[in-house]
């Protein structure tokens, strides 16, 4: 058995770059140092492997990437989306490819932390990287999120447990909060956990707002929680060395979406007057901040992007992929390392299965089952090497573990590009 | 082969001012002679110059890309439609990777330094280069609040400061050491900052003279190519032009760099006394050729402030109540990002543009002095042909002297220098006189041995038309640019120093390494797989 060491898992935006995996073979018998989550994607990575074909049909590899840039070239309002859970230099052909064809390029973020991304891009945000949570912060705040089952060693390697050059004593030396509609499993870790009432995050953030800049407020309580429990909590806040905030879908995803986000980060804004508060977005299925990321130094936005007037032009609502879809605009889609049918709402995924759409994905998935062709693909982070950014943008190599019989989502895009862009040439 | 005739050439290094000669091209370098039968250029009436080289941009990285991020709204202002040969991107402060790589080769400029990269971005910021066509590129790695650093001087271990910084250049890929408001970003980290050079860091017990130093006593005693590239303390403040002095003489004898002076030659005690103090620097720096700086000239209009002097940006949020970014960086350093417009009508900015001009007009040794907007925090590089024009022609200048706000006439000396440059001046300013500093020894200039990256201008009596648009663009002797048409995607190098480690002492970085960073200490360096061209420069310690 080989055992190769520093190996990085791409399941989540944690992005553990620490796991000892075992091979024999082309098979992983073991994984140390990984989650359940991440441990069950490596030792599962035979599992649900796609088969090539088209329209049901088995084929080959080459006639699906033949299919598929016949399709893309002869489409007029082309979709790509997805990219969360592959490597970097898949995601820059991805966005290459879109410029080509003059795509809508759109990835997960769009159904999941695109309203923080939002957020930020109107009132700025106040972070840091999580090396300095881990070193520095004696105040930890987890807002609508629940990182013991979303992001599971967060705590152990960022926040909560380790011992950092300021915080010697580790968890001894931090105070840690959970705020939430419901008691998730995060509250094991926490000193205290404030139930607040469901949809209510947007006015217990603006009440704390109002709170911190000395305002009275005539009621006693506000999405459930008693005035007393939010003044206690900002003089935890004004009174730490380091507090850092973290925040998940919890606000991203219920109404006021952006607008909760950006109450919470005018909040850390405002702290600032008093001592170092940070606040930072819970983000990462696999890598999502990877595409976010590639796709901002290409093209200058980080999802939601049309490239059909030939230069790149961002706005949600209009060029982000359910709405695109439920308007049944996209006449073709190209969904890439993410299942777009799963996670869509059913006007936007009906319309998926209604166009031709080609799946390139390591895996079977709803969106497989429904594709017009499925291409599969080395899984990035198991069977192709790469890059991957980490939820705090920091980059983080990625290792190639065991082979597969089939390319990697960079080779197959690459030569769909090939394809196409001989196709659209000897049509001019 | 080729070869361009007929050209007026301007080649400060090798002493040609304006003379009719002929330049030969093999195999992407300068040669004394080429056969007839190699194509030929006929640059009559153009006037050829070595490609532009920016010291001091941020083009790349972390900080960069957050501030693309922010700025949804800046990207709409300038869009770059793809073509058969290039790729689509936007503008305008910050414009994505493959956009800069044009804009910048639109100017005549091949080579461009990306000025601030905190190690644990290394990777990121070469990422983003590949993605850089046209130009060759390098990075400056940020030291001046590390903590490795601050402990090994805070024990007195200046030869462990001295390998880890060797071992961290390697590791990085980076080119240069930069040092930005030492002390004061990791002060930030809990919300305060430095005040001078004499004021102690929080927890590790040294002070900024100490960092400064110290790492310029590393830069001498590695051999790095370019001088220690310095922003120093109270970057913005009204009256720290005594700073910048301090520093200056603190790293008497050392080769050193200051970079965007302009934003550290501030007179007064507050906004309302603020005042130039450019004549103050420009004398000091004429008694004392040690030094290099770059300006930071101010472009009036809006544009995207950027750097690792988290704790000034700050400042300016407080002062402009525009949106903040900041992100501080584990061990290494810190990230402000802050949108800002320079008005015209400002006092404020009409005095920090006037101090701009003042540097270069002033400063009479043009080899001291180099162009840069410290882009894009004094304004988008685009704005060169204008500010060479500014320089070039005392009417303009004039004229725009009169429009902005009136404390300039008052309150500068500006209106009263009647300095034009020369387009040899230029060429210093502008290709050689940063080549030099940085020690690229085969750019800047167009002798025998140079990389062929060569621009030739049309003669124009505008000389903002005439720098912002050249007729052609050679790089490695490939014409990539023809009348503003780029004709090839062309791949430039990533340039970095590779220094003699001490591998021994490896294991010593590694055990702190691992306690305190939260990636592994062997995903932390940037492997040679990572580039799509480089040039390694071999120092010899």
């Amino acid at each position: 058995m080989e055992k190769i060491s520093d190996v990085t898992c791409l399941f989540c935006g944690v992005t553990c770059d620490d796991l000892e995996v075992f091979v024999e073979g082309d098979t992983i018998k073991e994984v140390k140092n990984a989650c359940i989550l991440g441990k069950a994607t490596f030792m599962n990575h035979k599992a649900d492997v796609a088969i090539p074909r088209i329209k049901g049909k088995e084929t080959s590899i080459e006639a699906c990437i033949e299919a598929s840039a016949e399709i893309l070239s002869q489409s007029h309002f082309p979709l790509i989306y997805g990219l969360a859970s592959t490597e970097c230099n898949a995601q820059r052909k991805a966005i290459e490819l879109a410029d080509l064809i003059g795509a809508s390029i759109d990835t997960t973020s769009s159904v999941c932390h695109s309203p923080s991304l939002q957020a930020i891009q109107t009132v700025g945000d106040s972070t840091c990287t999580l090396g300095e949570i881990k070193n520095r912060a004696d105040l930890l705040v987890f807002w609508g999120c629940n990182p013991a089952e979303a992001h599971p060693r967060h705590f152990t390697r960022y926040s909560v447990t380790p011992k950092g050059y300021f915080v010697p004593r580790g968890k001894k030396d931090r105070q840690v909060i959970l705020v939430d509609v419901r008691k998730t499993p995060s509250a094991k870790a926490a000193d205290q956990f404030i139930q607040i009432r469901p949809g209510s995050d947007y006015e217990v953030l603006t009440a704390m707002r109002a709170l911190l800049k000395g305002e009275e407020l005539e009621v006693e309580e506000v999405g459930g929680v008693p005035i007393s429990t939010l003044k206690s909590l900002l003089e935890k806040l004004k009174t730490c060395k380091f507090g850092s905030i973290h925040w998940g879908m919890g606000l991203t995803m219920s109404r006021g979406k952006h607008m909760n986000v950006m109450a919470l980060l005018l909040l850390a804004r405002d702290l600032n007057r008093f001592t170092k508060v940070v606040a930072s977005p819970m983000r990462g299925h696999g890598n999502v901040v990877g595409i976010a990321t590639v796709l901002t130094w290409q093209t200058g936005y980080p999802f939601a992007v049309n490239l059909s007037r030939g230069f790149p032009q961002y706005n949600p609502g209009e060029f982000s992929s359910v709405d695109l879809l439920a308007r049944r605009e996209a006449d073709a889609a190209l969904i890439i390392a993410a299942d777009a049918f799963a996670n869509f709402p059913r006007a936007a995924a009906e319309h998926l299965s209604r166009i031709p759409t080609i799946a390139i994905d390591a895996k079977e998935s709803m969106t497989t089952k429904i594709a017009t062709v499925v291409i599969p693909t080395a899984q990035a982070g198991i069977s192709a090497p790469g890059l991957a950014y980490r939820m705090d943008h920091i980059p983080i190599p990625v290792k190639k573990v065991v082979d597969s019989p089939y390319p990697s989502d960079q080779e197959v895009l690459k030569r769909i590009i090939e394809k196409v862009r001989s196709k659209l040439q000897n049509r001019v | 082969m080729l070869k361009i005739i007929n050209g007026e050439v301007y080649d400060p290094l090798n002493g040609i001012n304006g003379g009719i000669k002929e330049i030969c091209i093999r195999d992407g370098k300068i040669v004394d002679e080429v056969p007839n039968t190699a194509k030929i250029i006929d640059a009559s009436n153009l006037v050829v110059m070595p490609g532009g080289i920016d010291i001091h941009s941020h083009i790349s990285g972390l900080k960069v890309n957050a501030g693309r991020g922010l700025r949804p709204e800046d990207h709409r202002r300038m869009v770059i439609p793809k073509t058969r040969i290039t790729r689509s991107g936007t503008g305008y402060t910050i414009p994505s990777t493959f956009a800069t790589g044009y804009l910048y080769t639109k100017l005549g400029y091949t080579t461009v330094m990306e000025a601030a990269v905190p190690p644990i971005g290394a990777r990121h910021t070469h990422e983003e280069l590949n993605d850089t066509p046209m130009i060759d590129k390098g990075c400056y790695i940020v030291l001046g609040n590390n903590e490795f650093i601050l402990r090994y001087l805070q024990k007195g271990e200046y030869e462990k400061a001295r390998d880890y910084t060797a071992w961290l250049l390697n590791a990085t890929k980076g080119y240069a050491i930069k040092i930005v408001n030492p002390g004061g970003v990791e002060n930030w980290k809990y919300g305060q900052d430095v005040s001078g050079l004499d004021d102690k860091v929080n927890h590790f017990d040294v002070t900024p003279r100490q960092i400064l130093t110290a790492l310029a006593q590393i830069n001498q005693d590695l051999h790095l190519p370019h001088g220690v590239h310095i922003h120093c303390n109270n970057l913005g403040v009204p009256g720290n032009y005594r700073t910048t002095l301090e520093t200056l003489h603190a790293l008497e004898g050392k080769r050193v760099h200051l970079t965007h002076v302009q934003f550290h030659s501030y007179g007064g005690e507050n906004w309302s006394g603020f005042a130039s103090k450019a004549p103050e620097i420009a004398e000091y720096l004429n008694q004392h050729p040690h030094a290099t700086i770059d300006v930071g000239q101010i472009i009036f209009g809006d544009t995207t402030t950027m750097t690792a002097d988290g704790p000034w940006q700050y400042r300016l949020h407080k002062i402009s109540e525009k949106k903040w970014y900041n992100s501080d960086v584990e061990l290494e350093s810190g990230c402000g990002i802050v949108p800002y417009v320079y008005k015209e009508k400002n006092f404020v900015n009409a005095i920090q543009w006037a101090i701009g001009l003042e540097l270069f007009l002033l400063i009479k040794n043009p080899w001291q002095v180099f162009m840069s907007t410290d882009h894009p925090n004094g304004g988008p590089f685009i704005f060169y042909p204008y500010i060479i024009r500014l320089l070039m022609d005392k009417n303009f200048r004039d004229e725009m002297t009169k429009r902005v706000h009136k404390r300039v006439l008052k309150d500068t000396v500006l209106p009263h220098i009647t300095r034009e440059y020369s387009l040899y001046e230029i060429a210093i300013i502008t290709r050689a006189g940063p080549a030099k500093a940085l020690g690229l020894t085969h750019k800047g200039h167009l002798g025998v041995g140079a990389d062929a990256d060569i621009v030739l201008y049309p003669k124009l009596e505008n000389k903002e038309e005439m720098f912002e648009r050249p007729v052609y663009v050679l790089k490695e002797g490939e014409v990539i640019l023809q009348e503003g048409q780029i004709l090839k995607d062309w791949t430039g190098k990533t340039i970095f120093v590779e220094l003699p480690e001490n591998k021994a002492f490896q294991n010593e970085i590694r055990d702190d390494f691992e306690k305190y960073y939260t990636v592994e200490f062997s995903n932390y360096p940037t492997g040679l797989e990572t580039f799509a061209r480089y040039e390694s420069v071999k120092v010899s310690i």
